[in-house]
């Protein structure tokens, strides 16, 4: 029974997967293009060689710190969409420090990591203090500092960061190596520090969110604030702490796509990756383990489809297509489980429910007979 | 008032036409309790759809058509998520804004930058005769002069009929317009298709008026969010949702005003940034109390009337979900 129940909800996952793989498919055939041939140049764009896999592993670092940053101010209940602006202030900010700041390597790699995620986490707690104090929604906010940090970058680098030679609003010059992320080998460009921030962030947010206090608060929070502020949880501290975690998150996010992606200062360097975080976290359904995965495989697809222009001179918003497409049914998919799970729970006749049937006339009164055990009931 | 004058004035009235009718939408849709948050996306994906289908087809009504088609099948499914399923509105809405916005680039990939048909020029016979008010108001396409009746229709609706009162109770207490023998979430869905479509003319209103043609990135990106955040500004009244659209619209002239006059010298950087200093601003003045400390400062006996008309409290059962058992 168990292992039934296991496999529907499984298969109620991968419904909805194959559903957005097979209407991506359609609308590929639909401008008269192969789909076949779109999945060959996609698996060849990601893994070809070790280079384009270094690239996929590239894209998903940012991915996966945002998605981390993300699952904790979803867990207190916060709509974070301003963690694209928030990665680019973190690259504003460790691009600072990487042009104007002068130190031997691995101390001005430190310092850049901890400016980005100043900037990030100063971003967020500005869009987290006009929610909190000021009640504009954080959607709102988040979108209006997003485009902010957007046009905040195009001003430097058109004015006081231009280079100086063959000024343009492309980018900045780029950074000394001095302040570069190394890499891990020459034949596989992917950065060890990097690698070892994500390990270390994945570990401290499940754990902190499982064993902590500050995790059991954040839960309150979002799971309904105002009880949770009765019962004595500082629900605007601990609601900030999320922004400013997941800010910071995503500053050091942003710090590698300018470190070590770009190796400069470029407009838009967030690149999409913030907002296809939250779509990892909805996929997964706050499940931390899953992230990586998840956003791995969000990568591959993403990384791959840069391809497709070249090829087949299609769109690489096919990759977002797919990925938007997968992450709506799913959401609307677990809706759909849940409504079918109630029914069948309300059909039936359970304990709690007769508890709660006024019209039995009983309260508190269990009838032991065996038909009615929750266990039984629930798999008819 | 001088020929400039004028013009200004006419081109802001034409250009804040898409912005109308899609906050119109929103507040129709916001009004049922329902928050369709995927206007960036959709009206993305209804302009492109309103412009393939004219440029295919050769005629604008099928090109509005299918706008408006594409906007209210986005409704449906954030209805459906939202009320059938009882997912988060926020979460449906938000994934369709990315996924809208991607799927108007690949399947508009062909079409970039094409010219193709535009609603037809159609300055009203007799009104357009009028000194300065025909030349500001009716000397325009037809979607303007739409767009003046609806947003007159709409305010009529909500406020002086049966219907009406209907859709602002399911809005406001849907379990006594319940009791009161209303089908709660069958007027739901019918008003978020009502305004989906709107957000979907909105869209064909750039795509086949005043910004003509299809291209990435498209040029209305942004103003979804803008439009969403004019419903607030407006408190989910028509003429002050109407109203915020036209001053954004103005700021907006002002500002290619002062960029193209060399006598001025403003950074373009700051004039970039004003669209949503602005949105956070009026937010701002609509969530803090701040007008509420304002109206104090009124004489008493203007403090009523002022109140209610800047009185801006979402509709209660905004984002909830009905049951009717």
């Amino acid at each position: 029974m168990q292992r039934n129940r296991l496999a529907a909800q499984f298969g109620l996952l991968l419904l909805p997967i194959i559903a957005s793989l097979v209407i991506t498919a359609l609308l590929i055939l639909a401008i008269n293009q192969n789909p076949l041939e779109v999945v060959q140049n996609v698996w060849e764009g990601a893994f070809r060689n070790t280079n384009a896999f270094a690239g996929v592993i590239n894209f998903a670092i940012p991915l996966v710190l945002c998605s981390l940053g993300l699952i904790v101010t979803f867990t207190a209940g916060l709509w974070n969409i301003g963690v694209e602006g928030q990665m680019v202030m973190g690259a504003l900010f460790a691009s600072w420090a990487a042009q104007f700041v002068d130190l031997p390597s691995p101390l001005l790699i430190g310092f850049e990591i901890v400016l980005a995620m100043l900037g990030g986490a100063l971003w967020s707690v500005v869009v987290g203090t006009l929610k909190i104090r000021l009640g504009v929604h954080e959607i709102f906010g988040g979108v209006a500092f997003n485009a902010l940090a957007n046009v905040f970058t195009i001003y430097l680098i058109s004015g006081p960061w231009q280079p100086e030679i063959g000024g343009s609003a492309q980018g900045t010059e780029p950074f000394p190596t001095a302040a570069l992320l190394p890499e891990f080998s020459p034949d596989f460009a992917v950065s060890l520090l990097a690698l070892i921030i994500i390990v270390v962030a994945f570990f401290a947010v499940m754990l902190a969110l499982r064993g902590t206090r500050w995790g059991l608060q954040l839960k309150a929070t979002g799971k309904n604030p105002r009880s949770a502020l009765l019962l004595g949880v500082p629900t605007e501290r601990s609601a900030l702490s999320a922004f400013a975690v997941c800010g910071a998150l995503a500053g050091i996010a942003g710090a590698y796509r300018v470190l070590f992606t770009f190796d400069n200062l470029r407009p838009l360097s967030s690149g999409g990756i913030g907002f296809l975080g939250l779509l990892v976290v909805l996929l997964v359904s706050m499940r931390v383990l899953l992230v990586p995965l998840v956003a791995f495989i969000f990568s591959v697809v993403f990384v791959g489809s840069t391809r497709l222009r070249l090829s087949m001179g299609l769109d690489q918003s096919l990759a977002g297509v797919l990925q938007g497409l997968a992450v709506l049914l799913v959401v609307l998919s677990n809706g759909l489980r849940e409504r079918l799970q109630e029914k069948s729970y309300k059909d039936t006749k359970t304990p709690v429910n007769i508890e709660n049937d006024h019209s039995v006339g009983v309260t508190r009164r269990v009838a032991p007979t065996s038909d009615t055990s929750k266990e039984a009931t629930v798999h008819e | 008032m001088n020929d400039q004058t004028l013009n200004i004035l006419s081109s802001i009235i034409a250009n804040a036409t898409p912005l109308v009718i899609a906050s119109i939408g929103e507040t129709i849709t916001e009004r049922v309790g329902v928050t369709n948050l995927s206007l960036d996306g959709s009206l993305v994906l209804s302009a492109m759809t309103g412009f393939v289908a004219a440029y295919v087809s050769g005629s604008v009504e099928v090109g509005i058509a299918a706008a408006m088609l594409v906007g209210a099948l986005i409704a449906l499914i954030v209805a459906i998520g939202g009320i059938a399923l009882r997912c988060d509105q926020v979460a449906v809405g938000f994934i369709l804004t990315l996924l809208c916005a991607d799927l108007a680039q690949f399947l508009g990939q062909e079409y970039t930058r094409k010219p193709g048909p535009t609603i037809p020029y159609w300055p009203l016979p007799v009104l357009s005769e009028i000194p300065v008010v025909g030349k500001i108001l009716f000397t325009h396409d037809a979607l303007v002069y739409f767009s003046f009746l609806l947003i007159i229709g709409t305010w009529f609706w909500m406020f002086y009929t049966r219907a009406g009162l209907a859709q602002r109770a399911v809005g406001e207490r849907p379990e006594a317009a319940f009791a009161r023998g209303v089908d709660v979430n069958r007027l739901r869905y019918i008003y978020t298709m009502i305004g989906g479509s709107l957000v979907g003319l909105a869209g064909a209103a750039y795509s086949l008026g005043i910004k003509p043609g299809w291209q990435t990135p498209p040029v209305m990106l942004g103003d979804g969010w803008i439009a969403l955040a004019i419903v607030i500004f407006g408190g989910w009244h028509p003429f002050r949702v109407v109203f915020g659209a036209y001053l954004f619209a103005a700021l907006r002239a002002l500002s290619n005003v002062i960029q193209g006059n060399p006598n001025i010298d403003v950074s373009p950087v700051l004039l970039n940034m004003m669209p949503w200093m602005l949105m956070i601003l009026t937010l701002l003045a609509v969530s803090s109390g701040g007008i509420e400390r304002l109206v104090k400062l009124l004489p008493r006996r203007m403090q009523r009337s002022t109140r209610n008309l800047l009185r801006s409290d979402p509709p209660a059962a905004l984002g909830t979900r009905f049951k009717s058992d």
